[in-house]
């Protein structure tokens, strides 16, 4: 083999894996990367998409909306909807997923429980919200049956009071959620060796702490994987929020994605839209790279 | 044969080619971009647009569909990139910041090259002196009365006055059977109930909520408005779930005999009448302060009209924009849409066949057109800004007076 061939041959080595990668790289990189790109772009400039010749606006969208009280707001409120969410679907995702891989419980009866516990799942954000609107409405059925059972006086108004619009908004978010960590976790339980609990059994281990020392801890990498996720997925809720609330009453139930939301379809304001798309890329972006690192760290 | 065959053939294909390509050349193709086809009869503009075709040889239209949001945001992005369509559907909210972008054509020497008789048309919408829209078609919006619950109540005379729709609406209230005398939606997802369930209490009287060309929120009108709805609030008069209530929802409890009275558009009419056939109702003219005896101001909602300033086909665009305006077409198309006419000449089908639609048209007639968020800079953002101290107002944390002063300080800062 001549020099010229093998310098040759080698080059086609060292070429041939971006090759293969081209087609996937050319649609993330149309896709995703220029999408993100002409946002951060839109960020800098002044009456973005509005203009043909917008002119370089500098950080003034990013103090516009730091020095917003209602960007604060907005930030706090989707704080407390992601952890509050993701702390229940663990809870509730954890209690019924033991349940369902109970030996105690009667087989038939728990593949019954198994189709009804995931059934929120199948629903699409926007079922789900007109479900719990109809639900919760002054004169719905939840109010009915708590006025008859006498845990309170009066009509509340869930969705429509600043006091519990963000709590009713969340519970929503809740029965919506949890079945992806109910099924992940009963994955999980159904994968720990039987001899964990054989010998803990044989040590005289209670069973509270055979949950706290052997299925939990094994259920770990789980818990933590799939909170992450969440967190990142419900950092980004749109539908549920604005078809049950629109961001309301006043601000209580602002949330980024419905602040981002108004800023370009209700003011026309797509620089500052597109600043505060930014911040919440930003965020997303430091959760995912928490969440890659712990996955490279297993 | 064959080879003899084919030549000719060549021939004869070249000249139909060339026939086709001058007669397309000769054409003028005008691309329509509105939302109003999917709203009207399955066929119907198509057919108005052949009718124009014939009678404009040389002309064809080319229409572009979509339901409304997606044209909204078609046309925001055709203004921006130079491509909007030769002639565009508009809604009066969207007018002031098309024209901002330099978008809309000026029609004011269209209709003076043309001798356009501007008596005909109901309301030329103005931005910066240039007519930039025509409402073809308007959406009122009077007074539901429920009839057999007013009848219950003893509400023997329908309300014409603000005192007289407060009497009424406690009349008809009984919460203990979930039955409410009014119905406020205020769901910031569509903050629309500020223009047609709030601000409609002051056009009705003659006021308006602007002056001088800006925002004047502080002033009686607007204040002696919020000051009412807030009176009918505290009464426990209005439907409970105000801040997150949609129009859809309105109209839901309306036609369920939940609430005696509500501001709609005459568009669900026959909506309603499919929903609960047996439901008795009347229309009348949203009430009015006490003792104005003047023309009251109708809320309404409207498919304009406009032509755009990049279109190299302003000429013929016109004319189809005059062919829609014109008596005959216009009544055509407005009894297709069950709307009231851009032209006030024409006649719609329906105000003859319909009790209902009769009694609208009389109110119609009486009164004027008024929408002050048309040509409004942000319109649904003001909307929204109003909605959040409209609401912060009955939920107790300020009075009618900060209300309007915060309100107005946010319009401000839009104009």
């Amino acid at each position: 083999m001549t020099r010229q061939k093998r310098s040759h041959h080698r080059l086609k080595r060292a070429v041939a894996p971006y090759l293969y990668l081209s087609p996937s790289l050319l649609i993330i990189g149309l896709l995703m990367l220029l999408p993100m790109v002409t946002v951060i772009g839109y960020s800098f400039q002044n009456s973005a998409v509005l203009r043909r010749d917008p002119s370089f606006a500098g950080l003034k969208h990013y103090q516009a909306i730091f020095a917003d009280p209602v960007f604060w707001a907005s930030l706090w409120h989707t704080l407390y909807f992601t952890c509050m969410s993701v702390v229940f679907h663990m809870t509730i995702g954890m209690v019924f997923a033991l349940m369902l891989n109970s030996d105690r419980i009667n087989p038939t009866l728990r593949n019954i429980l198994r189709v009804l516990y995931i059934l929120p799942w199948l629903f699409t954000a926007v079922i789900i919200a007109v479900i719990w609107r109809l639900l919760l409405e002054p004169n719905g059925v939840v109010n009915s049956v708590l006025m008859q059972m006498g845990i309170i006086g009066s009509k509340v108004e869930w969705f429509s009071s600043p006091e519990t619009a963000l709590h009713a908004v969340t519970f929503a978010n809740i029965w919506a959620g949890y079945p992806l960590f109910m099924v992940s976790l009963l994955a999980g339980l159904q994968g720990i060796p039987k001899d964990f609990y054989e010998a803990a059994y044989i040590d005289g281990a209670k069973a509270y702490q055979k949950l706290i020392f052997i299925t939990i801890p094994q259920l770990m990498p789980i818990i933590i994987s799939i909170s992450l996720l969440d967190f990142i997925w419900t950092m980004q809720v749109f539908p549920l929020i604005w078809i049950t609330t629109g961001g309301g009453p006043i601000y209580s139930t602002e949330v980024l994605s419905t602040y981002t939301y108004k800023l370009a379809f209700s003011s026309y304001n797509l620089s500052q839209a597109s600043a505060s798309a930014v911040v919440i890329l930003l965020i997303s972006l430091g959760l995912t790279l928490f969440y890659i690192r712990y996955q490279k760290a297993r | 044969m064959m080879f003899r065959i084919q030549p000719a053939m060549l021939k004869i294909a070249a000249a139909a080619w060339l026939l086709g390509a001058t007669s397309a050349m000769a054409d003028t193709t005008l691309e329509f971009t509105q939302w109003w086809e999917p709203e009207l009869p399955a066929g119907s503009l198509r057919a108005i647009m052949n009718d124009f075709e014939a009678a404009n040889p040389g002309i064809k239209v080319t229409l572009v569909s979509g339901p409304y949001a997606t044209t909204r945001d078609q046309i925001s992005v055709g203004a921006a990139t130079g491509t909007l369509s030769d002639v565009v559907g508009l809604d009066g909210a969207w007018v002031n910041n098309l024209n901002a972008q330099g978008a809309l054509a000026d029609m004011n020497p269209m209709m003076e090259a043309s001798g356009f008789d501007k008596t005909q048309v109901a309301d030329i919408i103005k931005v910066d002196g240039k007519a930039v829209m025509f409402p073809v078609a308007s959406f009122v919006y009077p007074v539901f009365v429920n009839l057999d619950l007013a009848a219950q109540a003893g509400v023997t005379k329908l309300p014409s006055t603000r005192a007289e729709f407060l009497e009424a609406a406690k009349k008809m209230t009984h919460a203990d059977k979930n039955q409410y005398g009014w119905v406020l939606p205020l769901s910031l997802q569509t903050p629309s109930g500020v223009q047609n369930d709030m601000m409609s209490w002051v056009w009705a009287s003659g006021q308006s909520m602007m002056a001088d060309g800006k925002p004047a929120l502080e002033g009686k009108p607007v204040v002696d408005m919020l000051t009412f709805v807030k009176s009918l609030n505290d009464a426990g008069v209005v439907s409970p779930g105000i801040a997150t209530k949609t129009e859809q929802e309105k109209v839901e409890e309306f036609v369920n005999d939940r609430v005696g009275m509500m501001i709609d558009s005459l568009a669900h009419v026959n909506l309603i009448r499919k929903r609960n056939p047996k439901l008795n109702f009347d229309l009348i003219p949203v009430p009015v302060v006490e003792n104005y005896t003047g023309k009251r101001g109708l809320p309404y909602a409207s498919w304009g009209i406009g032509i755009s300033a990049a279109s190299k086909h302003q000429e013929e665009a016109w004319k189809l924009v005059q062919y829609l305006m014109s008596e005959k077409v216009n009544a055509k198309l407005v009894s297709l849409a069950n709307a009231f006419p851009g032209n006030v000449n024409a006649k719609p089908d329906f105000v003859t066949s319909d009790k209902a639609f009769a009694k609208a048209f009389e109110i119609f007639k009486t009164g004027y057109l008024a929408n002050e968020f048309t040509g409004l800079p942000v319109a649904e953002d003001l909307m929204t800004q109003f909605d959040v101290q409209a609401q912060k107002m009955l939920a107790g944390e300020q009075s009618p007076e900060q209300a309007a002063a915060n309100a107005q300080k946010g319009w401000m800062a839009k104009f």
